[in-house]
């Protein structure tokens, strides 16, 4: 717990009959983003808005930058930073304007909250757009723009909670981005996400979370290697089943299953490289249509590590306020 | 020291809206227009005064008194949009004092709230109503007002704090008309029920008009026998207001600081 900017001890949230954290124990340390994965209602948000202060947690402890939510929430209010699901800025103030206001409640002073507050629509790519009304902002450049007034201080902490649910491809670029050159600033980001690309790209290290509950932690890489990739084949005609099959299975180890001229085979440890297994196909005499190595998804983690797939009964709840 | 600065950048925020949004301030000019008209001569040829021939004399500090009472419906819709869109978890967010967001929105409203008076006493000089006990009293009596005002924004603040809903604090703002209505701002209390009487007499929006058309002159000064409040006007509006203040600051501070519980 002493080298960990971010500490939770059988951390329970409770709203009512349902329970949101069951018991969550996180030790994450300093200078690093840790990507916290899990699906609709796991208890991501409920967990951000309690170490972000916004919610009173209903057992165990949280410390973050070494203060206690509970005991001393003004202090760990000065060194976070918080950019949640919604945006949370004022629809009818320019962007300009709602920087400027954030800034001064930032306690930075009317003149350096102005100067920092250019400095990041520059660097952000928004200085053009600076004097819009942040209603008429697309998607991407409002998560922007709220990172931005997160930033405005420069927080020890930050928390982004599903930076970038909704967004179109670029914007989510955009978004990973930003994130890269915050951890290059030593800020520690709190991060959560439905998708298990996002935290591979950003975070050094990632909870799996289901049930208000931590089910693994370790490194995307760890991650991914326990869960493995498909390779997928399509074959020009059946009679090239049998070969490519041979090569699937030498190469991963694994049992390939057929669908007629469709091969799919599981590789987990080693997943060998796109060229050695055209070349190894081509090299059997296969005549191959298409071939691919499909990354893990969310899905395939929870697969592996609870036996079921993401819930797809489970209500996508959103009370306005809260998720 | 903080409390005002951030009590004053808040305050900011909403007057930085109404530069974006410069139909508020008509529509802020549009209601006391209709309803200047429709009491001073629709509903005012019809209500008599006793001591008095002119309605609208009596009529405009009830009307003031009806524009200080939009700070509550106004500061509640406000609050509660700020909820719903997330604005209040990014303040509650930030390391402000727990009591500069209501400070903000009641300062807000206080300072609409001036221009509000400005322009209903326009009217009231364009429809025949004057103050008549110089320069002193009418500043006490625009103050009394304003005071009011201030401390009906931090009702409403509390109630958007406590209702959440955008929706329903829309739904719910139209009610603070009748709340305003059921007092002496626009008929003089000596002929309703006895139970209504009282109830009216002791709306705290009563001991207002009342406090205003004894500082402004104008006519409609309660018979003896009326409440207590109705007899110390001026007196029970400051009591008023102290009391309001002192149960909705510290009840919407706590309110603020627990809002996402
Ligand atoms: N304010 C609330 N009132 C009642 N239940 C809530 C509230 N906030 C969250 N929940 C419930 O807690 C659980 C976890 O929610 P949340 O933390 O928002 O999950 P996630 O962010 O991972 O989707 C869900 O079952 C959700 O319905
Ligand atoms: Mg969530």
């Amino acid at each position: 717990m002493e080298e960990s900017i971010i500490y939770t001890k059988a951390l329970r949230k409770q709203y009512g009959d349902v329970v949101a954290l069951t018991g969550l124990d996180l030790a994450i340390p300093p200078n690093l983003v840790y990507g916290l994965l899990g699906p609709n209602g796991a208890g991501k948000s409920t967990t951000v808005r309690i170490l972000s202060t916004l919610t009173r947690p209903s057992g165990g402890q949280a410390v973050v930058g070494g203060f206690d939510v509970a005991r001393e929430p003004g202090e760990v209010r000065k060194v976070i930073g918080l950019a949640g699901q919604d945006a949370t800025l004022d629809d009818k103030l320019t962007a300009r304007e709602n920087l400027r206001i954030f800034g001064r409640l930032s306690r930075l002073g009317s003149r350096r909250a102005r100067r920092r507050a250019e400095e990041l629509l520059e660097r952000f790519g928004l200085a053009h757009a600076g004097n819009r009304l942040a209603g008429t902002y697309s998607g991407g450049m409002r998560r922007r723009l709220d990172l931005i007034a997160s930033l405005l201080r420069a927080p020890a902490v930050l928390f982004l909670d599903e930076p970038t649910t909704g967004l179109d491809v670029r914007s989510r670029m955009e978004i990973w981005d930003t994130v890269r050159e915050l951890v290059a600033d030593g800020t520690t980001v709190l991060l959560t996400s439905q998708y298990l690309e996002e935290v591979d790209q950003l975070a050094s290290a990632v909870g799996v979370i289901d049930h208000g509950q931590l089910i693994a932690e370790g490194s995307p890489a760890q991650l991914k290697s326990r869960i493995g990739s498909h390779i997928d084949v399509v074959v020009e005609s059946t009679d090239h089943l049998l070969n490519a099959m041979a090569v699937l299975e030498r190469l991963t180890g694994h049992r390939p299953e057929v669908d007629g001229s469709h091969i799919a085979v599981a590789a987990v440890d080693p997943v060998p490289s796109l060229p050695q297994i055209v070349r190894e196909l081509d090299a059997s005499g296969a005549v191959i249509r298409d071939v691919g190595i499909r990354e893990p998804s969310l899905d395939d983690v929870f697969l592996s590590l609870t036996g079921k797939t993401v819930d797809p009964a489970k209500p996508v709840e959103a009370p306005a306020a809260v998720a | 020291m903080n409390v005002i600065i951030d009590g004053w950048a808040l305050t900011q925020r909403n007057l930085l809206r109404l530069r974006h949004e410069p139909g508020t301030l008509l529509t802020i000019m549009l209601m006391p227009t209709v309803f200047v008209v429709l009491f001073g001569f629709v509903f005012g040829s019809a209500i008599g005064i006793p001591g008095s021939s002119n309605y609208r004399e009596y009529m405009m500090p009830g009307m003031f008194v009806l524009g200080a009472g939009t700070a509550l419906s106004s500061a509640m819709v406000d609050v509660a949009m700020d909820q719903a869109r997330g604005v209040m978890d990014r303040l509650r967010s930030l390391p402000t004092n727990r009591v500069s967001v209501p400070l903000g929105q009641s300062g807000a409203e206080g300072i609409i709230g001036a221009y509000g008076l400005v322009v209903l006493m326009v009217y009231g000089l364009i429809v025949g109503w004057r103050p008549h006990n110089g320069i002193g009293q009418t500043l006490a009596g625009i103050g009394l007002l304003l005071l009011f005002r201030y401390t009906l924004a931090w009702v409403g603040t509390y109630l958007g704090l406590a209702i959440r809903s955008a929706s329903t604090a829309a739904n719910l703002a139209p009610l603070t008309l009748p709340l305003t209505m059921v007092s002496n701002a626009f008929v003089p209390t000596d002929g309703m029920p006895f139970w209504l009487r009282t109830i009216c007499e002791w709306n705290p929006l009563s001991a207002l008009a009342t406090a205003t058309r004894s500082l402004f002159g104008n006519p409609g000064a309660p018979g003896p026998d009326a409440a207590w409040p109705l007899t110390h006007p001026v007196a029970a509006s400051l009591l008023w207001a102290g009391l309001l203040l002192a149960i909705f600051v510290p009840l919407s501070a706590r309110r603020f600081a627990r809002a996402g519980l």
